[in-house]
């Protein structure tokens, strides 16, 4: 036995154009928690999917040990067989199916091809025990929350008798208490000696959990240490390779006169019986409005209904600079000098098998044209500036989506609505996914917008993100406001029992 | 690493499917030439094998759009019949002179492509269903149409469209116009991209490509000018082809397209009316079907019951093998054409083999799946 549960030696992968491991070392103890942080395109994920056999042996080079041996994986099949389970930034589950369908997919218990079904719903319900979900196993994922969806993944790696268990940026979507769910059972996994690989942005979350960190930057690895050794700070320069003073740099200013006004806005959607119900709020020039909440408060429909993407308006009426708007589609909004990024970059932000360029002009199109003749030029011009102010990792503009790393798809979903050039700019979920130090570029530029009297509304779930960043805070429970906090009052505390209800 | 090379396999890289498509349509023809002891490298074969890739390539150039956006029409080899036995119909039946027969064939397929893109987008009825309707309906409407019987002989202008050749001596100031554009517009690229002080090709480069573009275009016109002309088809499909082109690369109309192809939500938030441009290139596209019906009853010089049958199955056959996803969002207009002279030089080379036509069919088959095998293995990387 030695040290190691997991070696990998001198890993290189190369895409075209781009390199993205660069002779990465790497090892992990038995029963440790390993965080893997970096920056976005440091090659966190690329590394991962080397390990769990999505790159097969021979694309890559180098050596991956487990327990000593040499594996050469050739197949995901491969490395579930020694114990390696990765669950991907994105989910994959099938949403149709049921859990229990779900989390014996590809290890169905069969004899002679007939699938046993009440051995299945055993196995299926011992692995949901283990992650602490009490639900029917026989639920369809669709009727679940993504927290919930998430310990299903985990559930499922469990049930394939999983040794090495890799999450990559698990937290991502998860409010903070599913968040803090999710470590209280990754920490019980750890105590039952499951090791884990943890990718995340969320520093807190890595101190709070790991035993060791491992910094990787532009493929290289920069450093293993012990958590003790560390702090957030020496964290952070490890990864940026500078120090960072000013993880949220709010700037004090005048919020200008109302740009935006809604009023008692309704909204219903059939499909979930969900409501929006009565809902008034102003935004103003040269401020970044806050909205907060659990996830679930109905923040995303409340946005997207503004747009008419989601749900049926049965009331209300939105002002612009004082005009009465009647919105139809997400066009005339953007005519009018309205923006929303949205918080699911792959299925509202990204067409994923368009470059950089063609996303990031997508809304903008009418602008940069003649006669309805794209200008080619004046594109390229745009998408090199927002590919380099957000410092958007990728050989050239070129280059597909699909291909970029999680945290730079975001960044360009980002650049395609800085370059509508908007009146009232809506993020939602801005910096999911993007590490410390483009949040601070990203709110740099935020900065800039709303010094030039632009107004912002930004969703968040991050509670330091909502309290660094507003000028003033709403809070939504339940599909109504419950409080309405300024800046200098805003605490974790009171945003809390906002969103929980309190009066 | 020199800027040359890094140019040269940055273009190879991003064209690499095209290139393997082109590659083997140049293995298709070397085989042929050697099979028929160079019978079918003859510019006489040549100009002919161009002419029987017309009525694919004319609807072809219009199908890739169609399956861009991630639809498909099933219906164009019933919607061109019924096309071109209206054009006949009007010339023979009811004696109008060439061009209003033409204009109302054209727009009885306008208005079946209105009819398609209502129900695809304001319906929501799938295009695969909606086109499946309307291959019966219109096959019928046919046998309306005609009667039951063949509608003929056309006049000596209608037949024009798919028998004639332009004038040898015309055909080369057309072909050597068409070299100059390409050049003046490729330059003209360049130097705008300078004056945006973006990197451009090396001189050698440029010109190299200048020099490979101008002799493929001087071979092909070469061939016709040398046969008797260029056919009045192949401009057709080289003038729709090149509108095509620009329209999916340089418009917005074009931009809206592959970005609902490749994910109609993030195009909706965007501001993209999706079923407006779905509507309206479902229209064209009728328009489009009809030119190639069109072309279908000229050259057989009658409209007959069963023209266009089975015309689906080559059409989407040659987008698909052109490189043209069908899952979306990516897809070329010059993919589709040398896709429907792939089919085209297969049907022309084995008759000129007298292959039995048992064969012929297997062997198209496999050469479908093969392609398109390929083409996902290529793309994956
Ligand atoms: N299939 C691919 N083709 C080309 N380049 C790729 C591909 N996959 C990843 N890359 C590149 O490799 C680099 C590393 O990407 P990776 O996804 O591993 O980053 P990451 O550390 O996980 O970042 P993030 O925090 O944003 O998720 C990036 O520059 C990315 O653009
Ligand atoms: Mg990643």
């Amino acid at each position: 036995m030695s040290e190691h549960i997991l070696e990998m030696q001198g890993i290189v992968k190369e895409f075209p154009g781009v390199k993205a491991l660069d002779n990465v070392t790497f090892s992990v103890r038995p029963g440790e928690v390993h965080a893997l942080v970096g920056e976005n395109g440091a090659g966190k994920s690329t590394l991962m999917k080397v390990l769990s056999g999505v790159y097969p042996f021979g694309t890559y080079q180098g050596k991956i040990l487990i327990n000593g041996q040499e594996q050469p994986f050739h197949s995901i099949r491969d490395s579930e067989q020694a114990g390696v389970a990765i669950i991907y930034q994105e989910l994959a589950l099938v949403k149709q199916l049921s859990i229990m369908e779900n989390i014996c997919l590809g290890h169905e218990t069969a004899r002679h091809g007939v699938i046993s079904w009440d051995e299945a719903h055993l196995k299926a319900k011992k692995a949901l025990d283990m992650v602490g979900l009490s639900i029917n196993p026989s639920m369809p994922i669709q009727h679940l929350g993504v927290g919930e969806q998430q310990l299903v993944e985990i559930a499922k790696a469990l049930a394939k008798n999983a040794r090495i268990l890799i999450l990559d940026e698990p937290t991502a979507a998860l409010a903070e208490g599913e968040a803090a769910n999710l470590l209280k059972i990754l920490k019980n996994l750890r105590e039952k000696g499951v090791t884990c690989i943890y990718i995340s942005h969320r520093l807190r979350e890595v101190f709070e959990l790991a035993d060791r960190i491992t910094i990787l930057r532009d493929g290289r690895t920069v450093a293993t240490r012990n958590k003790a050794d560390l702090n957030e700070d020496k964290l952070i320069s490890l990864m940026v390779g500078r120090d960072l003073t000013n993880v949220y740099p709010w700037k004090k200013r005048e919020a200008g006169k109302s740009i935006l006004e809604v009023k008692s806005w309704s909204v219903y959607d059939a499909a979930i019986n969900k409501t929006i119900a009565d809902v008034s709020f102003t935004v103003r020039q040269n401020e970044i409005l806050g909205v907060a909440g659990l996830v679930g408060a109905g923040r995303t429909e409340l946005v997207m209904s503004l747009f008419n993407i989601w749900g049926r308006v049965t009331g209300g009426e939105i002002f612009l600079e004082g005009r009465k708007l009647s919105l139809n589609s997400a066009s005339d909004a953007i005519q009018a000098g309205i923006s929303l990024a949205s918080e699911d970059r792959k299925r509202y932000g990204l067409v994923l098998t368009q470059d950089i360029r063609r996303n990031t002009s997508l809304a903008s199109l009418p602008r940069i044209s003649k006669y309805s003749v794209v200008n080619g030029n004046e594109e390229i011009v745009a998408a090199e500036k927002y590919t380099h102010d957000l410092r958007i990792k990728t050989p050239s503009i070129e280059q597909k989506t699909m291909n970029l790393s999680g945290g730079n798809q975001q960044k360009v979903v980002l650049g395609k609505w800085l370059m509508t050039m908007p009146k009232v700019l809506i993020l939602d979920e801005p910096t999911r996914g993007i590490d410390v130090g483009a949040k601070v570029e990203i709110y740099n530029i935020v900065n800039e917008l709303v010094d030039q009297g632009v107004g912002v509304i930004m969703i968040s779930s991050e509670l330091p993100e909502i309290l660094g960043m507003s000028d003033r805070i709403l809070v939504m429970h339940e599909g109504r406001f419950t409080g309405e906090l300024m800046r200098a009052e805003a605490t974790q505390e009171k945003i809390m029992h906002y969103a929980t209800g309190g009066k | 690493m020199d800027n040359k090379s890094g140019f040269m396999r940055d273009a190879f890289q991003k064209n690499i499917r095209q290139y393997t498509m082109l590659f083997a349509l140049v293995a298709i023809w070397v085989i042929f030439t050697v099979l028929t002891e160079g019978i079918f490298i003859r510019p006489g074969n040549l100009s002919n094998l161009f002419l029987q890739t017309m009525t694919v390539g004319v609807v072809a150039v219009g199908m890739t759009l169609v399956i861009v956006t991630g639809n498909i029409d099933l219906s164009v080899g019933s919607v061109a019949a019924l096309a071109g036995a209206v054009g006949a119909y009007c010339q023979v039946r009811l004696g109008w002179d060439t061009a209003p027969a033409l204009v109302a064939a054209v727009g009885c397929g306008l208005l079946i492509g209105l009819w398609h893109g209502f129900w695809i987008a304001y319906r929501m009825v799938p295009s695969f269903i909606v086109t499946l309707a309307s291959m019966l309906i219109f096959r019928g409407a046919v046998l309306g149409v005609t009667g039951g019987t063949t509608i003929a002989p056309l006049s000596e202008s209608f037949k024009a469209l798919g028998q004639s050749y332009l004038d040898p001596i015309v055909s080369a100031a057309v072909g050597i116009i068409a070299i100059l554009l390409f050049c003046f517009f490729d330059l003209r690229r360049r130097f705008r991209r300078v004056k945006y002080s973006f990197t451009v090709p090396s001189w050698p480069l440029q010109l190299l490509k200048l020099a490979l573009g101008a002799a493929v275009m001087a071979a092909f016109f070469g061939i016709l000018v040398f046969n008797e002309g260029v056919p009045y088809s192949v401009m057709l499909v080289l003038v729709l082809a090149v509108i095509f082109h620009f329209v999916s690369n340089h418009t917005v109309f074009g931009r809206h397209l592959y970005a609902i192809g490749g994910n109609a939500d993030a195009a909706k938030l965007s501001g993209i009316n999706n079923k407006k441009r779905i509507l309206q290139l479902f229209t064209v596209f009728g328009g489009v079907t009809a030119l190639g019906g069109l072309v279908l009853t000229s050259r057989l010089n009658a409209a007959t019951t069963s023209a266009g049958q089975g015309m689906e199955l080559d059409v989407i056959a040659a987008v698909v093998i052109g490189g043209t996803s069908l899952l979306g969002g990516e897809g070329t207009i010059l993919g589709s054409l040398v896709g429907a002279l792939i089919m085209a030089s297969l049907d022309n080379g084995m008759s000129l083999l007298d292959t039995n036509i048992t064969y012929q069919y297997v062997i198209k088959g496999l050469i479908l799946l093969l392609a398109v095998w390929v083409d996902m293995a290529t793309r994956k990387k």
